[in-house]
């Protein structure tokens, strides 16, 4: 298998798209022809990185790498940053508003559950800059 | 349980995906958060929410939810059900509550999804 790349532009309060690159992401999985657990996480650290960099970031983009060994999902935005990540990765951790809590989310487990997710999950964030979440599903034998 | 059965139950009506009303289920899942559902749903599950927005179908189809069954009546608009059919989800609507549709249906032997 190539290394294989996409890039997915995501803007800020885009309820409307909001899961398309993630529905994309998951068919080019299944196009790939990996197994159907490894897709699901992949799916589901991408759509929480997605709805993430729509309901609490100014814009940013998702992007899939697949290579023999591993998925790569980065998730880069163009700020406000986040002032405390260790508190950010708390369970239940939010600071979503009323109107998103209504449309089901901010319950404060998206950031852990993509840690969960992946088998290597690291994330960096600047005040004002952006936050950098690179997320790694490695492949197993069968995957 | 099949999803004919499980309407059959809760007196719901099928909003789509009548062709796979066969459809066996394992679990069941009653949430309206949706990032809850991302994290305890695994495979083979009906999904109850009392939530209609796209978002849940998004979050069903990232979650391998099979079928939805909206609760209190709720029927979601036509941009929700187009995306449900994309996805061949079977969606379903009953006018009991959340806690009356869980209640039959797990009497009936549908279990919930236990966290590990
Ligand atoms: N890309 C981002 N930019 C700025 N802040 C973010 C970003 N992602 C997360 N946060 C902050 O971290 C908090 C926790 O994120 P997390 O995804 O765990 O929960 P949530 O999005 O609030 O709720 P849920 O994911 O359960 O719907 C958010 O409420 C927000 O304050
Ligand atoms: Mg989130």
């Amino acid at each position: 298998m190539d290394n294989i790349r996409y890039d997915f532009e995501i803007e800020k309060d885009d309820f409307e798209r909001a899961g398309e690159a993630s529905s994309s992401i998951k068919k080019i999985l299944r196009q790939l022809g990996l197994n159907s657990g490894i897709i699901r996480r992949v799916a589901i650290a991408a759509y929480e990185a997605e709805m993430n960099l729509v309901i609490h970031s100014n814009g940013g983009s998702i992007v899939i790498e697949i290579d023999p060994r591993k998925v790569t999902i980065f998730a880069n935005d163009k700020g406000p940053g986040i002032k405390d990540v260790k508190l950010a990765m708390k369970e239940g951790y939010s600071t979503a508003s009323d109107r998103i809590r209504e449309m089901g989310f901010g319950a404060g487990m998206g950031l852990p559950n993509m840690k969960k997710c992946s088998d290597d999950f690291s994330i960096k964030s600047i005040l004002k800059e952006g936050t950098f979440i690179v997320m790694k599903m490695f492949l197993k034998d069968g995957d | 349980m099949k999803l004919i059965d499980i309407m059959e139950k809760v007196k719901a009506e099928v909003l789509c995906g009548s062709e796979f009303l066969n459809t066996e289920v394992q679990y069941a899942f009653g949430s309206d958060l949706m990032s809850d559902v991302l994290a305890y749903v695994k495979g083979n599950t009906l999904l109850l929410t009392g939530l209609t927005n796209p978002q849940v179908i998004r979050t069903a189809e990232m979650a391998d939810v099979v079928a939805i069954l909206f609760v209190r009546g709720k029927i979601p608009g036509k941009d929700v059900i187009d995306l449900a059919m994309e996805n061949s989800m079977a969606v379903l609507t009953t006018k009991y509550t959340l806690y009356t549709t869980s209640g039959i249906l797990y009497s009936e032997g549908l279990r919930g999804i236990e966290q590990d």
